[in-house]
């Protein structure tokens, strides 16, 4: 003891359902005593299944939970020192207020005096003194998410979990308990584990953020490190708004994306890599350009500098910039949201506290410490195992495809093959039945000119587009691969072309 | 046309039928006992009827014998019925539309039928009718009545609380008598209500499980009843059964205010 800093120690956990599915896959997490921890992610990414299993409600199938340096990986709930709020404060409706926050003191046997002291001190902490002798039905519902702090809080947990707490109140209450939450840990000096799908919520309250997605962690950092250095592109695209383009990395602190050099603060990605490159929309600068500027002019020149000059807020200096025109411009209350269109098709949403009004032409940059390289998740081709079928088509992901005779040639029938097929070169289809799978479109990323989809089949395989067309997340396509776009190779390739 | 249109749509006009239904059924009935308790048999108004209930011995006697067998059979139901209930209303349990389907399959059958298919059971395992076959034959018929309102009510209980007792430290044992327990009362009232008040009124099962040996207040008023010049006294037990169910019916509502159990 002592030795130990970490109050909560979560080793290798994953969770997998009966079919087989997993909502936790091998997550690692350790918790510092006394701080604020957020798990963020999008519902159905692990976050509540990965509290429940740090409370016990839930058992880890795999890997160990550490409370204290000691494992509760299989302790009943009440054995152990953790305590939680629930997303519909779970209050028991047949006790009053008093009676449901002194629940755990009684069960306790704690003596009377003692539980009618701590009831009162745990109110307090809540600001609800007086409502003791309240049904809680009559409450409303800050109030009841009040008691149901109060009730874990009187039984000084050393770990205190909630549950998306506040996700049932409307937004001006919420922000109300954000606050009080906030000073509520730092009076307690406790450690709060707070799971929440709202990106703002974590950002505000948390020393640390936990962003998961599919049961896995994507990225552990602090509030601004999540916001300013995004690991992934899923991360960039969850927290807050931001362009995200695909660029290529030349040497360390040099990328190149919509055709132009960037210098970049990166290093270490490699020489000559496909990267995706993140801009968050409030660290482009925007400035007015001559109407000719936009078709004629690319790169860095001196021509451009006469624009500049005029606008003292844009940053002087030997910047890359890139032109485009203004497409929309919405006001967002502090500050103006734009759209501009580059000539190559190229779409950037900015925010500045200028407005720009549709149809200017304007110049655009942003500064080598603003532009965030994320490594490729998946390059331009998806990958699968597949196998060459006696009526000359390839078998993968649980169908069958016709392919060019040639691409096939010299495989015999049964043999063990490596399919690649270009993200661009996938049809999808409004018609499921159109498709020689179906699926459904499962993520999106918008990549300034076209769209990035991950589409999961029904027999849960994914599969990446490239497409100019607008889906919505959960649309139900056919997927159809043309024949001609099917490249077969021998299994032998396979570990080369994944580099 | 238009007022035609109204007085068919008006749901006033849909509800006579009703009205008239409850007034020939159920009102005049009622109006027919309490005019019998209160009159003899010339129809002179008397409220002798009423004195001879409280000082005939073997009418209270019968009475107090069978609220007595309702409490038993009621107290039998419930603790046979609430275990029942219990495991089918668990989220782990696979099948609880088999085990329902189950519990109510004999109701498919007419009670009768039933009873009288239960004295045979009984006479083939040479088991002897009486107190205890009629304990039996109660339970069997009512037992359906006490699961399906208990079960109704802890299935729709959120779980989240049950899991909040064992987050603040109640063991499973702690966590069912001090949580569960208490938010199924409202199904449990429902079910002693649905279990108890057609029991004190049983007459068929009675006759047929003790061979007539024991008689319950319904067989006693089926005797009067049936014979011509004690009509008025068996009105007047009919009223007396009539004003005791009202009470538990009373006392069931009060309870179960809220969130109502109530049968599927």
């Amino acid at each position: 003891m002592g030795k130990n800093p970490f109050i909560i120690e979560v080793n290798h956990v994953s969770k997998r359902f009966e079919d087989g599915k997993f909502a936790l896959n091998d997550v690692n997490l350790q918790v510092k005593k006394g701080e604020f921890v957020t798990i963020l992610g999008p519902s159905g990414c692990g976050k509540t299944t990965l509290l429940r299993c740090i409370a016990g409600f839930q058992v880890a199938s795999s890997g160990d939970i550490l409370l204290k340096g000691e494992d509760v990986t299989k302790t009943p709930p009440y054995k152990r020192p953790v305590n939680t709020v629930f997303q519909k404060y779970a209050l028991f409706p047949h006790l009053n207020v008093f009676n449901n926050v002194a629940f755990g003191l009684k069960l306790k046997k704690v003596a009377p005096d003692v539980i009618k002291k701590k009831v009162r001190r745990a109110l307090k902490m809540a600001n609800m003194t007086g409502y003791e002798e309240r049904k809680v039905d009559t409450l409303s519902g800050g109030q009841q998410q009040r008691v149901a702090i109060a009730r874990a809080i009187v039984n000084e947990p050393e770990v205190l979990l909630l549950d998306e707490p506040l996700s049932a109140l409307d937004l001006k209450m919420r922000h109300d308990m954000q606050i009080e939450l906030k000073e509520l840990h730092e009076k307690l000096g406790i450690t709060f584990i707070y799971v929440t799908h709202d990106q703002e919520e974590a950002l505000t309250l948390s020393d640390r953020v936990v962003v998961m997605n599919e049961g896995e962690i994507k990225q552990i950092g602090t509030p601004t490190d999540i916001y300013n250095e995004p690991q992934n592109c899923f991360v960039a695209d969850f927290i807050g708004e931001s362009n995200i383009l695909s660029g290529r990395m030349i040497r360390d602190r040099k990328v190149q994306f919509l055709g132009l050099e960037f210098d970049c603060i990166d290093e270490g990605f490699g020489e000559d890599v496909p990267v995706d490159v993140v801009i968050r929309p409030e660290d482009i600068y925007l400035w007015k350009v001559q109407s000719d500027k936009v078709q004629s002019d690319k790169g860095p020149d001196a021509a451009s500098q006469a624009d500049l000059d005029e606008e003292d807020r844009v940053p002087k200096g030997k910047f890359t910039k890139w032109y485009g025109t203004v497409q929309s411009c919405i006001f967002k209350g502090v500050h103006y949201e734009m759209r501009v269109l580059t000539p190559d098709g190229y779409e950037f949403l900015i925010q500045d506290y200028h407005e720009f009004l549709p149809g200017t032409e304007v110049g655009m940059l942003v500064k080598p410490e603003d532009i965030q390289i994320v490594k490729k998740e998946h390059y331009i081709y998806n990958y699968f195992d597949g196998e060459v079928t006696k009526n000359g088509k390839v078998r993968f992901i649980d169908a069958e495809w016709e392919v060019m005779p040639q691409q096939i040639e010299g495989f015999e029938p049964g043999e063990k093959v490596q399919v690649r097929v270009p993200f661009r070169s996938i049809d999808l289809q409004d018609y499921e039945e159109e498709g020689t799978l179906s699926g459904e479109v499962h993520f999106i990323l918008y990549k300034g000119n076209h769209y990035h989809l991950t589409i999961r089949t029904d027999e849960g395989h994914d599969i990446y587009v490239n497409t100019n067309d607008v889906w919505d997340d959960g649309d139900r396509v056919g997927i159809v691969i043309p024949a001609k776009e099917i490249l077969v190779e021998s299994q032998k390739s396979k570990v080369e072309s994944h580099e | 046309m238009s007022k035609i249109l109204q007085i068919v749509s008006s749901r006033r006009t849909w509800a006579w039928p009703y009205v008239l239904f409850m007034l020939l059924f159920v009102v005049l009935p009622l109006i027919l006992v309490g005019y019998y308790a209160l009159t003899d048999i010339n129809g002179q108004f008397t409220m002798r009827n009423f004195a001879k209930f409280f000082t005939h011995s073997e009418a209270i006697q019968t009475f107090l014998y069978s609220v007595m067998i309702a409490v038993f059979n009621t107290v039998i139901c419930l603790l046979v019925g609430y275990p029942a209930a219990y495991v089918m209303a668990q989220e782990d349990f696979k099948t609880p539309k088999v085990m329902a389907m189950l519990f109510i399959l004999p109701m498919w059958i007419n009670f009768l039928l039933r009873t009288v298919a239960t004295v045979e059971l009984f006479n083939i395992f040479g088991l002897p009718l009486g107190e205890g076959a009629l304990l039996f034959g109660l339970c069997y018929d009512y037992l359906p009545f006490m699961i399906y309102p208990i079960y109704n009510t802890l299935q729709k209980m959120d779980n989240s609380l049950v899991e909040a007792a064992y987050d603040l430290g109640a063991n499973r044992w702690q966590s069912f008598w001090k949580v569960i327990v208490p938010l199924s009362m409202p199904g449990v009232y429902s079910g002693i209500v649905m279990v108890f008040m057609p029991t004190v009124s049983t007459f068929a099962i009675a006759e047929l499980l003790t061979h007539n040996n024991i008689k319950l207040f319904g067989s006693l008023i089926q005797d009067y009843i049936t014979t011509t010049d004690l009509l008025n006294y068996g009105a007047v037990l009919s009223l007396v059964l009539l004003i005791i169910i009202g009470l538990t019916s009373f006392f069931g509502d009060n309870d179960s205010e809220g969130e109502k159990g109530g049968m599927v």
